[in-house]
């Protein structure tokens, strides 16, 4: 049975490249993968197919109905990853909640979760705004979830908000919190902040994804880090995630923060030493 | 309100404390000895979990209103089961006429856009615009609804702009509604939605009044099983040119010159009020709420509405129809008094139902015990001149008002609509109460109880106490009803009988009101075991 992963984090955070350089760690180290991009923007699976997909689940269903082939919506990536993206309708039309559960539905019925599958990775768009961006961790699909963040304010606030919506499911199914990944800002006191911050949640700190200008130039080629310079630097930190993940045994029901905490926390660490 | 404490303390006793708390403000006992009906709240928000009478927003302006108008073409916008459900149910009946040809009367169809999962995740818009070049090629109707069902409104689909653009496609009106079920507390805010539409797109566009001396519309009557054509009946007979009846077998080229009659009539209150309101803002037109249903109420009605246009070959000639009507059909209402005549009945239909009928069933020697509205205002209840009280909430401040003025051209007095001197007019409304409505707890008998929004557990507690001998309700209430052992009609829809409205629906109301309470099914649903020595119990199902 493949371990069901979701990434979820503050819009812009990093949770794409995040996933994507994780999952060519994982997939170069021979695991099985399927990435399931959750944005209606359908940018998830960019690096891995080193452009963009051609064509979504939802755009596909539109034009050719129920009978659809996997084939047509599961793309080979990086490393033999099994890429797909669920797509959705142009910004202010229709319901792209719902477009997401009408494809992981579709990817269901379809038998695109075979059991050779080591991992099914979704990246899940900015916030859980309704329903059908939970979908992943609702009715058992995911089960265990990370939480992209850096030592930005907002990002932590996301954090923490989707620590509740994880909570909310936690308690009624299997859905878990893996733990923090930090795609540092280079904000001071980064790393205390993060580790204190994930361990009010009750959780970890999976690992620190230092900031590098490598990231930016293997993206502008449209690829991962592991894919365009195989032996730098930040490529062994994404393979070290993707150990970390590999390897994770700590999965737990958050405690989300009340905001007075929260802010405390971040007097605490970030603000307080820096004035 | 200590009657309440006393005497429908019990029915109330199994609520939690804010459910019982708010339940007590929706319940009256008449008070004979009290001048002034004491405040009712209605209006208000249905308790999550109570399984409540009413109905959706969107079942009151494509169900109610707008659905029966017959060469309009109405598309449900949204997915099948709103569209199926609301098909013919109401029994609004609807022929062709000299102006609207077979071809042209779309109210028994169903037009829905039937929205599937794709159309939700992509929003319908473009569904719905190809739809209405589809109808529009096939049937080529004079003008278009468009009514919204909720999804419709959570995805945020434009059907505004969708209309616009297919009005100007198309060159008809295409009128958008946009009555998501969701909106308001009942389906009153749909009533609302459609009364201001229609009065905004439709009303006052039309030139050509109907000939005649005077022209009168009945507003707030739907022709459920035929009651608009009875009425339509009597009106042409007495000598009014009844130019559209709102909107039971009404047609949109009648809507466009509602503007152009000298009257209005208001029949259901609730459903139709506004539209008579701001027909008297904008052209000056008078409306009278009258009462059909039953001979007194009826006959009065006409006497007032004669009154009104000061006319004596008018008045002489109502005496004539409401003498010959009255004695035709009297020999046979005593016949069947003989078997109501001392019998109790509960009625919970409407706005205006609940009332009208109280003077049909006394008619038949009956009382109303219970008497409640689904989605009334407090003005239904209490009359209007607690209007300018009542306090406007969230809810309500969700359903837009519109504030219209009077028209440059078309707007003349009221006496000049009825064509009579300032001074008649002046002494008219002191006989005739003009733009009034008295409500339903004037015409009460103490100890009766006024009741709003009632739910399931709320009559079968008021079944034990007053053990009425039938029920007139929705088709949500008539099997509670037969489960607890009584007869039951429903005032929606009539069944499957009517008219019930005027001399000829007295007739058939009586027959079935018999029937019901003659029919020997309700001897034999006592179970063995309640028969041997059990008979005390309680007649509970």
């Amino acid at each position: 049975m493949a371990r069901q992963v979701a990434i979820y984090g503050k819009g812009g955070i990093g949770k794409s490249t995040t996933t994507q350089n994780t999952v060519a760690a994982l997939a170069e180290a021979g695991k099985k993968i399927m990435v399931v991009g959750c944005d209606p923007k359908a940018d998830s699976t960019r690096l891995l197919l080193h452009g963009l997909c051609q064509k979504t689940v939802l755009d596909t269903l539109r034009d050719e109905g129920d009978d659809i082939e996997l084939d047509a919506i599961l793309k080979p990536g990086f490393g033999e990853t099994q890429c797909v993206e669920s797509g959705g309708p142009e910004p202010g039309v229709g319901c792209a909640g719902r477009g997401i559960i009408t494809s992981i539905n579709l990817l269901e019925s379809l038998g695109a979760y075979t059991p050779d599958l080591d991992y099914v990775f979704y990246d899940v768009l900015g916030d859980v705004v309704c329903g059908g961006f939970a979908m992943p961790i609702r009715e058992g699909k995911a089960e265990e979830i990370y939480i992209v963040a850096s030592g930005e304010l907002m990002a932590l606030y996301a954090a923490n908000n989707i620590a509740k919506g994880i909570k909310k499911y936690a308690d009624n199914g299997k859905v878990r919190l893996g733990g923090i990944i930090c795609n540092s800002r280079k904000v001071d006191n980064e790393l205390p902040l993060l580790k204190a911050f994930a361990e009010e949640l009750g959780s970890q700190l999976i690992y620190f994804v230092p900031r590098d200008n490598l990231v930016q130039r293997a993206e502008i080629n449209k690829k991962t880090v592991i894919d365009f310079d195989p032996t730098s630097g930040q490529a062994n930190e994404y393979r070290n995630l993707a150990q970390a993940i590999d390897n994770n045994k700590m999965f737990v029901i958050p405690r989300p923060m009340v905001q007075e905490r929260l802010e405390e926390l971040m007097m605490q660490h970030g603000f307080m030493d820096a004035m | 309100m200590t009657e309440t404490d006393g005497q429908l303390a019990e029915m109330l006793e199994s609520y939690p404390e804010t459910v019982k708390k708010n339940r007590k403000k929706h319940l009256v006992i008449k008070n004979e000895a009290a001048e002034s009906c004491p405040q009712i709240e209605a209006n208000t928000r249905t308790i999550p979990g109570i399984i409540s009478q009413r109905g959706c927003a969107y079942a009151g302006c494509k169900g109610v209103v707008v659905g029966p108008i017959k060469d309009m073409l109405t598309i449900t916008h949204g997915p099948v089961g709103c569209g199926y459900y609301s098909w013919g149910t109401r029994r609004n009946k609807a022929r062709a006429d000299k102006t609207t040809p077979k071809d042209q009367v779309y109210s028994q169809l169903c037009f829905t856009t039937d929205m599937q999962e794709p159309d939700i995740v992509f929003g319908g818009e473009k569904k719905l615009a190809k739809m209405i070049d589809e109808v529009v090629a096939l049937y080529h109707p004079r003008a278009i609804n468009i009514c919204a069902t909720c999804p419709v409104g959570l995805i945020g689909d434009d059907i505004g702009a969708v209309a616009k653009a297919a009005m100007e496609r198309h060159n008809i009106q295409v009128l958008a509604y946009n009555c998501e079920g969701y909106k308001g507390v009942s389906q009153s805010a749909g009533h609302h939605i459609a009364n201001n539409t229609i009065m905004e797109k439709i009303v006052g566009t039309g030139t050509e009044r109907k000939p005649g001396k005077h022209v009168i519309n009945l507003l707030g009557e739907y022709n459920i099983g035929g009651d608009g054509w009875e009425l339509e009946r009597v009106l042409t007979e007495i000598g009014y040119t009844v130019n559209c009846v709102l909107t039971g077998d009404s047609s949109y080229l009648n809507i466009k010159t509602l503007h152009l009659a000298d009257l209005n009539l208001v029949q259901c209150h609730r459903s139709i009020n506004y539209i008579a309101e701001m027909m008297e803002t904008r052209y000056g037109t008078p409306w009278l709420k009258v009462n059909f249903i039953g001979i007194e109420a009826m006959n009065q009605s006409l006497r007032q509405l004669a009154q009104c246009f000061g006319d004596p070959e008018l008045e002489a000639k109502t005496e004539v129809v409401i003498q010959r009507e009255t004695a035709r059909v009297t020999a046979a209402l005593d016949q069947y008094r003989k078997v109501c005549a001392g019998k109790t009945a509960f009625a919970f239909v409407g706005g205006s139902r609940s009332h009208h009928y109280q003077y049909l069933l006394r008619d038949l020697g009956m009382e109303v015990m219970v008497a409640g509205y689904e989605f009334a205002h407090r003005d239904d209840y209490e009359g209007r001149q607690v209007i300018p009280m009542i306090k406007t909430d969230a809810d309500s401040k969700n359903i837009p008002e519109l504030h219209l003025s009077p028209d440059p051209e078309k707007y003349r007095e009221a006496h000049e609509h009825l064509s009579i001197t300032k001074e008649q007019y002046e002494e008219l409304k002191k006989e005739v109460p003009l733009s009034y409505y008295e409500g339903m707890y004037p015409n009460m008998k103490g100890g009766e109880v006024m009741i709003d929004d009632c739910n399931h557990h709320e009559i079968e507690e008021l079944v034990a106490r007053y053990k009425p001998d039938l029920i007139f309700s929705g088709v949500r209430d008539k099997y509670v009803a037969h489960k607890l052992g009584v007869a039951s009609k429903q005032l929606h829809s009539y069944d499957y009988s009517g008219p019930y409205a005027g001399y000829n629906g007295a007739l058939n109301f009586a027959r079935d009101v018999t029937n019901a309470l003659m029919t020997p099914a309700w001897n034999l649903i006592i179970p063995p075991w309640e028969k041997n020595g059990n008979e005390g119990s309680e007649n509970h199902a």
